[in-house]
């Protein structure tokens, strides 16, 4: 059962007489209890489709159907069933006020969804216990910590237990700790309501370490899918290097002609081999050199990482925060970043 | 019904959060008590009917009641357009976005804030006239509530396009100087502290575009105790069609897709 069903969405920005294309086609299915994440570089599309999906941004074309309800013909249909975390950098924070009582925000958030005020009462609790917040009620959402205050906002988004739920970087600007807790709160979700995660991220460990399914945007199209293993094995394969006793230049032609091996270059005694399943090749490779009576003194595999992925698909580095890096056919992504802003969003 | 239910919703978490911090409301209502205590004093002097165009007994009476109403308005003027402040860190924060991503209607999250402005409006213009009631000031009650509902009309358009033009502004440093060139102007051609009779026939004139003058012409007529006649029908005329324009204009920007 597919909770997110996208086509042909596209997004348009006109300011000042420049027309911007932020989205141009995005279609995208995601799955009843998966974690997704949507990766893209500055200024690729990524916030506003996710501000698409979300009512806050109506499409120039392009229809969606979202947790069961028809984007653009009934977005209270969505709002009703989808969280929400806002991005907490940039131009606006996270959705909390600084002046509330931790406990308030999420009675109020409670009561936006029309819950009973003893069932609100219940899910604050519980959520106040689940997201690590117990003995914070009653303090002032501005005397919270960034790791606290960014747990707070998840709850938020999880008042009303949605089926499906956005949510914005969730983890930038936290210390590397609060981040890799807030990784496990983020798979509690799944295993413990099967909540199905749509996520942004500009850390590629985190969509590594926390998707199923990956998408990566650039210059508004989706240019790649697939689970974090399938996206680098797609894109070169891993990396075998090994060094062995002697007999270099045999061990070098009785692997190329392994049918497992795809490219082999010998240097300063060492083999780099380029295999398409690392794990499945290992084996082969050990039998091989072991019946021809070579030995080996070291061996390592090398998985490409998300940002060779990244690399190789999109030509910049998802860590290379500068536009203009890049000379993009029509509006660099430092331009389609302020066109956007302009006409009253963000990427 | 959904509306009311979302709008009363916004409106309690409005109202506490500027009870946690309610140096605002007091802020708001000095301006108006130091004209009160420090102006005031000086049109009691002038000749009857200076200030009414002809007909007043002159003395304390007749200017608390020229002055006063002139003061309400002053404060439903400043404290109204002002409001849009507050949404604009409400924005930064990111509470508007979330709210606006849940199922209350979108309308609300202006109205309850709407809402909020004028009750804590009609808490100052109640002090502000029961200060004016120590100085001197006396009005039949009627005339006072009629002054209320005005001064709500007033407030209600006001705010709105408050709030909408701080939305699509983004800005405290556009928005406030934005409110200062429109809000000072208006208050001066609306002859709040002298009456605009005084002035050249050009002023007059230039007067007529203030829509806030034909509102403080019937507020004054109501104080002075007539009830009905051109200037009151054009003061209601005026302060209902500004409201709802403005109330129609600032929903417009709060339930548009992209804001």
């Amino acid at each position: 059962m597919s909770i997110i069903e996208a086509s042909g969405l596209t997004r348009t920005f006109t300011s000042r007489k420049r027309t911007v294309h932020a989205v141009r086609g995005v279609d995208l299915t995601v799955d009843d209890g998966e974690i997704v994440g949507f990766l893209g570089p500055n200024g690729a599309g990524k916030t506003t489709t996710l501000r698409m999906l979300t009512t806050l941004l109506r499409p120039t074309s392009g229809t969606a159907v979202v947790a069961g309800a028809d984007l653009l013909r009934d977005p209270l249909g969505v709002r009703k069933r989808i969280g929400f975390v806002p991005q907490a950098i940039g131009q606006t924070q996270g959705g909390t006020s600084d002046e509330c009582l931790v406990i308030e925000e999420l009675l109020d958030q409670g009561e936006a969804y029309r819950i009973p005020r003893a069932e609100a009462e219940r899910r604050a609790a519980a959520l106040i216990a689940q997201l690590d917040l117990t003995g914070l009620g009653r303090r002032l959402v501005k005397t919270l910590s960034g790791g606290q205050r960014r747990r707070l906002e998840i709850a938020l988004g999880l008042v009303h237990q949605p089926p499906l739920v956005f949510l914005d970087e969730p983890t930038t600007g936290l210390d590397p700790q609060s981040r890799s807790n807030m990784w496990q709160h983020i798979r509690a979700l799944r295993a413990d309501l099967n909540t199905t995660v749509f996520l942004t991220t500009h850390y590629l460990e985190e969509a590594d370490a926390l998707c199923d399914r990956v998408f990566i945007i650039d210059h508004g199209v989706i240019v790649a899918t697939g689970t974090p293993d399938e996206l680098k094995r797609q894109v070169s394969g891993d990396v075998v290097t090994l060094r062995v006793n002697g007999a270099t230049e045999m061990a070098r032609s009785l692997l190329a002609a392994e049918p497992v091996v795809r490219d082999v270059s010998a240097a300063d005694g060492e083999l780099r081999l380029t295999v398409g399943h690392g794990e499945e090749a290992l084996p082969v490779l050990l039998r091989v050199l072991d019946g021809a009576g070579i030995t080996m003194s070291a061996i390592s595999l090398s998985r490409p990482t998300l940002d060779d992925v990244f690399l190789t698909l999109t030509g910049r580095s998802l860590r290379d925060d500068s536009p203009g890096g890049s000379g993009a056919d029509d509006g660099a992504p430092g331009e389609l970043a302020d066109a956007s802003a302009g006409a009253g969003t963000r990427e | 019904m959904s509306f009311i239910h979302d709008t009363l919703f916004i409106f309690r978490r409005q109202v506490r959060l500027i009870l946690r911090n309610p140096a605002f409301l007091t802020i708001g209502l000095l301006q108006p008590i130091l004209y009160l205590v420090l102006f005031g004093p000086l049109l009691t002097k002038l000749p009857a009917g200076t200030l009414t165009g002809g007909s007043g007994t002159g003395g304390t009476a007749e200017a608390y009641r020229f002055f006063v109403p002139g003061l309400l308005i002053q404060l439903a003027l400043f404290g109204s357009t002002f409001v849009g402040f507050a949404i604009i860190s409400d924005w930064r924060a990111g509470v508007i976005e979330r709210y606006r991503v849940t199922p209350v209607s979108r309308v609300s999250i202006l109205a309850g804030r709407v809402l909020r402005d004028v009750v804590m409006l009609i808490i100052q213009s109640i002090v502000l006239i029961l200060a004016g009631v120590a100085f001197g000031l006396r009005a039949p009650l009627p005339a006072v509530l009629l002054g209320f509902v005005f001064i709500v009309l007033v407030a209600i358009g006001l705010a709105s396009v408050s709030y909408a033009v701080a939305l699509l502004m983004k800005s405290e440093d556009a928005f406030a100087p934005l409110i200062n060139s429109v809000v000072v102007p208006l208050i001066l051609l609306s002859g709040i502290m002298l009456p605009l009779t005084l002035g050249p026939g050009w002023l007059q004139g230039v007067a007529r575009i203030s829509p806030f003058r034909y509102i403080i012409d019937a507020m004054r007529d109501a104080y002075a105790g007539h009830y009905s006649g051109p200037i009151m029908v054009e003061g209601v005329a005026v302060a209902v069609g500004m409201a709802a324009v403005l109330l129609w204009l600032g929903s417009r920007v709060f339930v548009r897709e992209n804001a």
